[in-house]
């Protein structure tokens, strides 16, 4: 979707003001690590995938999006889907009382403190095999086709109609397109390099480039 | 939590109330187990974090073997210290050299190679990094007090798939013959996104 989280070459949002390294801690608030362990345990029940949330995170209205910090938005996104799902009603929302009970199906899944210090780095793999053989190698140029899906994409806009080089082939992995709808399968999955003048044009950077990592959906062969 | 990107709207006030309304019922309901939220802060406040792409960088730095490896396999070399599992995410490992540098971004969320940087630090998940890493990276880098002579290509690398990029900086001047240990204290987490290189050694024999 054209959506406002699409944030590559927006300008006017300001300096980055960054914190120095060593004074930054992992949560600047208690609830934002609440917000946090809430988000990935509920992540465990696998209801959802990373596509669903990422493409519900991006759903929010736009003026929401930008106005809310990064764990505000992780928050409006998990009661959103927690009421989607039948989780929680909108009643146990604005009540904070549980009214209905869980499935035992849905209580066999939560996470357990031991399966969360087995599994720390969260070792699920998004490869998946492709439908077919790749269509592009190294050093093919490609270009990014003009995409205007409504539902989620990885494919950046600033990408769209630009031509590139293929960087690597990465195999093949879960195409979000049709996964955040929650049809899993794969895709060949491509680094593609693009130089800074074709996407930015005579102001950009001298000698830089950007390279995008892009499913062959998104590609078609430079004109 | 800084609100410098959004100070012309007001953020929801009651927030932390709701997210303690909202934990209390999901403990209730069954749905969050008390214990399994303490021991994943814990990890994320004590385990997961920078140290481990420290380590990573240090060991490419002191061990050429390990380096080529970081670079041709980098999931096997990484897996070798314990932080990725085989069936994780995959990763590659982005060489600074005299002639290129690498800058790591995600423009559409947070991508972040977590199991060997912890969490992303603020500014990396906030819109004027995410719009303006892609377009202007010299600009962005000399936010941080980085320059980066027109000579070097730039490369920027932005986190649209499930594949994780780590920095390597290059090795300071200065270090030959320093332990890994040492050369560990040189690597910053700025260093390993690229919005700055590796620390120089500190001066002290010179008066």
């Amino acid at each position: 979707m054209n959506g406002v989280h699409d944030l590559g070459g927006m300008q006017g949002f300001g300096p980055v003001r960054p914190e120095p390294e060593s004074e930054e801690p992992v949560f600047h608030e208690e609830w934002e690590g609440r917000v946090y362990a809430m988000v990935r345990l509920i992540g465990g029940l696998e209801l959802w995938n990373l596509d669903m949330v990422r493409h519900t995170r991006e759903s929010l209205p736009p003026a929401d999006y930008l106005a809310y910090s990064y764990y505000e938005i992780w928050f409006a996104a998990l009661r959103k889907q927690l009421v989607e799902y039948g989780l929680v009603s909108k009643e146990e929302l604005r009540t904070g009382r549980a009214s209905a009970a869980v499935s035992g199906a849905i209580l066999e899944r939560v996470m357990r403190a031991e399966q969360v210090r087995a599994e720390p780095f969260m070792t699920t793999s998004y490869r998946r095999p492709a439908p077919g053989p790749a269509r592009f190698a190294p050093g093919d140029r490609v270009r990014a086709r003009n995409r205007h899906p409504h539902g989620h994409t990885r494919q950046p806009r600033y990408v769209r109609g630009r031509i590139g080089t293929i960087d690597e082939h990465y195999g093949s992995q879960v195409y979000p397109d049709l996964s955040a709808d929650g049809v899993v399968e794969g895709r060949h999955h491509y680094c593609v390099r693009f130089a800074a003048r074709e996407l930015w044009g005579e102001s950009a950077n001298a000698n830089s480039a950007v390279y995008v990592d892009l499913w062959e959906d998104y590609l078609e062969d430079a004109p | 939590m800084t609100k410098e990107h959004h100070d012309n709207t007001a953020p929801p006030s009651d927030i932390e109330p709701s997210v303690r309304a909202l934990e209390s019922l999901l403990v209730e309901k069954g749905l969050v187990d008390p214990e399994a939220m303490d021991a994943l802060l814990e990890l994320f406040k004590n385990d997961i974090g920078p140290s481990n792409g420290k380590r990573v960088v240090a060991r490419a730095w002191a061990d050429k073997d390990f380096r080529r490896w970081c670079l041709n396999d980098p999931n096997a070399a990484i897996a070798s210290l314990g932080y990725v599992g085989s069936q994780g995410k995959q990763v590659r490992v982005l060489e600074n050299t005299d002639d290129v540098h690498n800058l790591v971004v995600c423009t559409l969320c947070s991508c972040y190679p977590w199991p060997l940087l912890g969490l992303p630090p603020v500014w990396y998940k906030s819109p004027p990094y995410r719009a303006q890493a892609v377009a202007d990276p010299r600009g962005v880098m000399r936010q941080f007090g980085t320059v980066i002579g027109e000579e070097k290509e730039v490369r920027v690398w932005d986190s649209t798939s499930e594949m994780r990029y780590l920095v390597l900086p290059q090795r300071p001047p200065g270090t030959e013959g320093w332990c890994e240990e040492e050369l560990r204290d040189l690597v910053t987490r700025n260093s390993m996104i690229g919005v700055e290189e590796a620390q120089r050694p500190a001066k002290t024999e010179n008066p």
